[in-house]
């Protein structure tokens, strides 16, 4: 029997991880969360009474790009989490900083989509179009912008040596790549729902 | 996060707070019990203040004409008396039961994240004296508890970008809580506590725990929209830009319907503990007891429409949601036979706790039935809007949920402090409270039918509402008089400070195997769980065993030493960044500095949860 | 012992008359109180009288639902009284320890689902019958404002506020269009609520049975003034009706000499930029129409009485009368009121 109130993670009920279930029932949650923005924009994207139309605006090469880096960071975190299961520390910083990166390189492009969305006339003020897709995108860039702050944390831990080798270790890196995933896939949603799927302006 | 890390440097910020008892003992503590103390005691003292505003709004309506509360006040009353019982009373108070409980019944030492429990409680905090500052600060919110857009979008002043931040706020605390919670349920169960020897309570809290952890993204959706549009001029419910306002709706009771379940099933949860205590029996269908509730929980997701009857969804959808609005009362009506079925047959003692719990039957019975009429869509055109409907939730919300949750006080206060509350205060505090409910909302039924709408701050003479109304108001001072006599009994029962022993009850589950009040640990030796309602048959022995010496915590001679989550600043420290920052939103346009203001309130939250979690969860020793 | 559940043994104790006489005391005062509520017949009272095809369609729903609920109410909690008193704690009794009845918890859970379906059955009839639009009917487009109702009668081409005039047995269509935000219009005794939503044009259909005057009032919370936004609707026998109608299609009679000093004030002041007078300049519609207004037996969305001094009043401050009223306090002079109250009084 475990002697450790707060320490149960070898000791639960089910044997699985008491964080990694959190962390899993926190992401079902965000589901919902972001389901709720994604049909607000379907509900209003063909609802455009001034400014731009999604898809006089959209640049979609651009965002196929950066979408793309997204992605990568998704192997990237893989990779990241097979070195410290392999106890590979700088394998681990490495991966992280090349995660983390590719997650800059994704909100920078966001932030400069957002600025020659706003030169070509689109605020979250034009239209019903505007509040929805800078909203919805602009939760989804924050969300990946806390994603860089927690594996910048994970890279300042093993540096610093307090990550430890363990399969404690692997869990903190495990657990903060569930998260970078689900960020991940929601964009694909995101990308797919909002930029791929045609408007019909006249419906 | 805190195994034993041997070898490798771990420090906190911040000197590990060490005080166990005091002021600071208090704000930092992780003790899941001091917590839920710390939960009921705030709920309660919301409790009273929703309770005056209600008071004053009696005043207001006693006779035609009023003019004790102008028409802005009056709005701000109405509204703030419906989003304070809800998010500062009923669901805390709920929430605060189940932190204390749930480790205890479950037979664990804490709850599964002890500092995030701890966090809940502070953002609660800061958020309910968030909204209230709003009195202060140009006015309260005054479009509601529903916020219904475009009127929320459009009120000028501040009131209802307090109300979308507030909620928002309000709404990290459930959703933190809810984790903490089900993660508990499922992963700290003693030795043998199957998932269907958990007491009814539990499963209720869970099922309540999941509505959180899906309603709240829905409502933090809606209210961001409307704080977009408040403050950020979005246009999301804009319709001259094409917005929706019915956008709004369907958000707000998509979560607003689970919501009603979130505030009932507690206290169905705790009448289902209480019943059987008292009527010296087992439950009556306890596998249908549970797959009800979580029938309700799921069915509730199906139901939100019927809300919105007279939006003009059109006569297929009223009729979809009038069929999955009859159908939910099968459940319910399961319940109440089960409830029936525990008594029948008993040795029923009359407790204060099992008074409660049975008003909580009576009434709950009326606003069940009553809640089927609505689901009459034609019908539901005329009583929606009225008083008809104000009476209808008070029985459920009120008559329901308050009753429960005040059986639960009764019955779980020896367990928290270990004296009992007067039986004799006790019994006259439920009549004055039970006579005064009816009073009050019975009538309400009436004056509703008669044409009565609600939300309206006066009506003109001649209406033919003026006796009832009169008698309704009387009824809330009767309800004002019997809480006076409830902190008398407080008062004067902790004078007596009679010794309550352990068991009390002669109960039947987990919490009533440790000491009253339980060790910090909890238990000793964590149960070896071999029965539902275990603890009964550890007194009386069972059909597969013979009675077992009965466990108890707090006792000397600790077979072993147990480490406990230690007390920490940081829970504390970042709930108070999430108000700074939501000022900075309201007075975005009054204040130039709002940008800084804004990021330094989500800097504090940031760098207190980097405190968080640099620092171990339990301190080396 | 399952048959020791259901035996009803029913109470063999001598009274005791107090406590008898106390009981008794108590249920006659409950129940004077139930009637002298229920009995009552105010003018919104949709429990005791409906004179509207949809508000009688609603209370028939009604009648069988609260039959229904009355029974099973008496029922339930009889049984739960029952059980308390029957099974309440007494020396040397044992509690039966069983866990539940299977083939009992079915039924229980059959028979409220088959009640459910027996009153889902009928009420979803009567949803899509309400629903449907009528042949011939009156056509009138509401449009809701805070906190007064413009009323435009699209097929006799004029405008009026407030108050309602119908024919009697002739069905109406009101299509609803909200300008600012969600109203819901209300006729307790001819119809249930239809919600007003901008964006949306809901439509209503009713007909006044009987003729009367019927008062309603906005039913969603629309803001500071959402209890003085009232409306009344006159269900008129169809020649009265009619004559109502040619009364109304008039343009303002030219105003009398003595009420002219107030036409002038009305015409250059700002009354002219949100009113409107047929036969005059003003043609503004973003407030009630006035050109008959002296027909009217209340302004101020139904709220108050009209005439001179309430009029006067009004004129003085109008949020002071009607909390949030847009109308705004335009510091009109003790004379100025005078002269446009004696002109408002002269628009029949």
């Amino acid at each position: 029997m475990s002697t450790h109130a707060a320490a149960p993670e070898h000791h639960t009920s089910t044997g699985l991880d008491n964080t990694k279930l959190a962390m899993w029932a926190f992401l079902g949650s965000e589901c919902l969360f972001f389901g709720s923005f994604i049909s607000t924009y379907l509900l209003y994207r063909n609802r455009v009474v001034a400014g731009p139309t999604p898809h006089e605006i959209y640049d979609i090469p651009y965002t196929s790009v950066s979408s793309f880096v997204l992605l990568m960071s998704s192997l990237t975190m893989v990779l990241a989490l097979a070195a410290i299961q392999r106890g590979d520390q700088r394998g681990l910083r490495i991966w992280l900083l090349a995660t983390s990166f590719l997650g800059l390189v994704f909100v920078g492009g966001q932030v400069y989509e957002f600025t020659s969305f706003v030169d070509e006339g689109l605020k979250v003020s034009t239209s019903t179009f505007g509040s929805s897709f800078f909203v919805l995108t602009g939760f989804h860039g924050a969300h990946v912008t806390v994603g860089i702050l927690m594996l910048l944390a994970l890279v300042g831990l093993s540096w610093s040596g307090r990550l430890e080798p363990s399969s404690e270790g692997a869990r903190k890196v495990e657990l903060i790549g569930l998260y970078w995933h689900f960020v991940d896939i929601v964009w694909i949603v995101i990308f797919t729902v909002i930029y791929l799927v045609p408007t019909n302006p006249s419906a | 996060m805190a195994t034993a890390t041997g070898s490798l440097p771990r420090r906190g910020l911040l000197a590990r707070p060490t005080a166990k008892t005091g002021v600071w003992g208090w704000m930092t503590t992780v003790d899941h019990k001091k917590i839920g103390i710390m939960y009921c005691a705030t709920a309660l003292f919301f409790f009273g203040v929703g309770g005056l505003e209600a008071l004053a709004i009696r005043l207001q309506l006693a006779q035609p004409n009023g003019e004790v509360l102008t028409a802005s006040q009056y709005n701000q009353f109405f509204t703030m008396h419906g989003l304070t019982m809800i998010f500062l009373v009923v669901m805390p108070l709920g929430v605060g039961l189940m932190n204390y409980f749930i480790p205890l019944m479950i037979g664990a030492r804490d709850v599964a994240f002890p500092r995030l429990n701890a966090f809940s409680y502070w953002v609660f905090l800061v958020g309910g004296l968030f909204l209230y500052s709003s009195f202060f600060l140009g006015g309260a919110p005054d479009g509601g508890w529903f916020g219904y857009a475009p009127l929320s979008t459009s009120l000028p002043g501040h009131g209802m970008t307090f109300y979308s931040l507030g909620l928002q706020i309000l709404g990290v605390a459930s959703l933190a809580g809810a984790v903490n919670f089900i993660i508990t349920i499922i992963n700290m169960r003693a030795p043998g506590m199957t998932f269907f020897k958990l007491p009814v309570f539990i499963w209720m809290s869970m099922v309540t725990s999941f509505l959180l952890l899906f309603a709240m993204p829905v409502i933090a959706v809606a209210l961001f929209q409307l704080m977009f549009d408040r403050a950020f001029e979005a246009n999301f419910f804009n319709p001259a830009a094409g917005g929706e306002p019915l956008l709004w709706q369907h958000l707000f009771w998509l979560f607003g319907h689970p919501e009603v379940y979130i505030m009932i099933l507690p206290a169905m949860g705790i009448v289902s503990e209480i019943l059987p205590t008292f009527a010296r029996k087992p439950i009556f269908g306890y596998a249908a007891i549970v797959f009800a509730g979580a029938a309700i929980g799921i069915m509730g997701w199906g139901v939100w429409a019927h809300h919105m009857f007279a939006v003009g969804l059109g006569p297929v959808a009223n009729s979809v949601f009038a069929a999955t609005t009859m159908f939910i009362a099968v459940p319910t009506g399961v319940k109440i036979f089960n409830w029936l079925g525990t008594l029948w047959g008993g040795d029923i003692r009359f407790k204060t706790p099992l008074l409660f719990s049975v008003g909580f039957v009576a009434l709950f019975i009326i606003g069940g039935l009553s809640g089927v009429s609505h689901a009459i869509v034609p019908h539901d055109a005329q009583q929606t809007d009225t008083y008809y409907i104000v009476a209808h939730f008070h029985y459920v919300l009120f008559g329901g949920a308050i009753f429960g949750i005040f059986g639960g006080i009764y019955y779980w206060w020896p367990k928290v402090f270990g004296w009992t509350l007067g039986e004799g205060l006790g019994k006259l505090h439920f009549w004055l409270f039970f006579i005064g409910m009816n009073l009050t909302f019975g009538l309400m039924h009436i004056v509703g039918l008669q044409g009565q709408p609600r939300r309206t701050y006066t009506y003109p003479e001649g209406m033919g509402w003026d006796f009832l109304n009169f008698i309704e108001t009387i009824g809330a001072f009767t309800i004002a008089f019997s809480m006076v006599v409830f902190l008398v009994n407080i008062v004067i029962s902790k004078a007596k400070r009679e010794a309550a022993g352990d068991d009390p009850w002669d109960a039947r589950t987990l919490e009533w195997a440790t000491s009253s009040p339980p060790p910090e640990h909890n238990f000793d030796t964590i149960p070896q769980v071999h029965e539902r309602d275990d603890f009964w048959y550890r007194k009386y022995g069972s059909p597969h065993e013979q009675p077992q010496p009965v466990i108890a915590g707090g006792a000397d001679g600790h077979e072993e030493h147990i480490h406990l989550p230690s007390p920490s600043y940081f829970p504390m420290f970042a709930s108070f960044g999430l108000p700074v920052a939501a000022y900075g939103v309201i007075f975005f346009s009054d204040w130039s500095f709002a940008p800084l203001v804004i990021g330094g309130g989500l800097l504090w939250t940031l760098l207190s949860l980097v405190g968080w979690v640099l620092e171990p969860g339990t301190a080396d020793e | 012992m399952r048959t020791y559940i259901f035996r009803l043994e029913f109470m063999r104790r001598p009274s005791n008359t107090r406590s008898r006489r106390f009981y008794v005391g108590a249920t006659l005062f409950a129940l004077v109180l139930l009637f002298a509520g229920c009995a009552n017949n105010g003018p919104q009272d949709f429990l005791n009288y409906q004179a509207g095809s949809n508000a009688e369609k609603a209370d028939n729903l009604w009648d069988v639902t609260i039959l229904i609920a009355a029974v099973i109410f008496v029922v339930v909690e009889g049984l739960l009284v029952f059980a308390l008193v029957r099974f309440r704690h007494k020396p040397g009794r044992e509690a039966a320890q069983f866990h539940g009845n299977t083939k009992l918890e079915i039924v229980l859970t059959l028979v409220p689902a088959l009640i459910l379906i027996g009153l889902l059955i009928p009420s979803i009839k009567t949803i899509f019958d309400i629903a449907h639009k009528p042949e011939g009917a009156l056509e009138i487009t509401v449009t809701a404002r805070q906190f007064w109702w413009q009323y435009d009668y699209d097929d006799f081409d004029f405008a009026t506020a407030n108050e309602l005039h119908i024919p009697v047995g002739q069905p109406v269509h009101l299509t609803l269009k909200g300008a600012d935000v969600i109203h819901s219009y209300w006729i307790p005794r001819l119809s249930g609520t239809q919600d007003v939503v901008p964006g949306h044009n809901n439509e209503l259909n009713f007909t006044a049975l009987e003729p009367g005057r019927y008062m309603g009032q906005c039913k969603e919370f629309c803001g500071l003034s959402h209890a003085n936004m009232r409306l009344i609707v006159f269900a008129h026998p169809p020649a009265e009706f009619q004559t109502w109608v040619s009364e109304q299609q008039k343009p303002a009679a030219p105003p009398s000499a003595d009420v002219a000093e107030g036409q002038k004030l009305f015409l250059e002041g700002a009354c002219i930029n949100c009113h409107a007078i047929q036969g005059t300049d003003a043609a503004a519609t973003t407030a009630p129409d006035l050109t008959h207004l002296a027909s009217r037996e209340t302004f101020g969305g139904a709220t108050f009485e009209l005439n001179e001094a309430n009029l006067a009043e009004w004129l003085a401050d109008p949020p002071a009368m009607k909390p949030g009223s847009l109308m705004p306090d335009y510091g009109l002079s003790q004379d100025e009121i005078t002269k446009l109250v004696d002109y408002l009084m002269s628009l029949d």
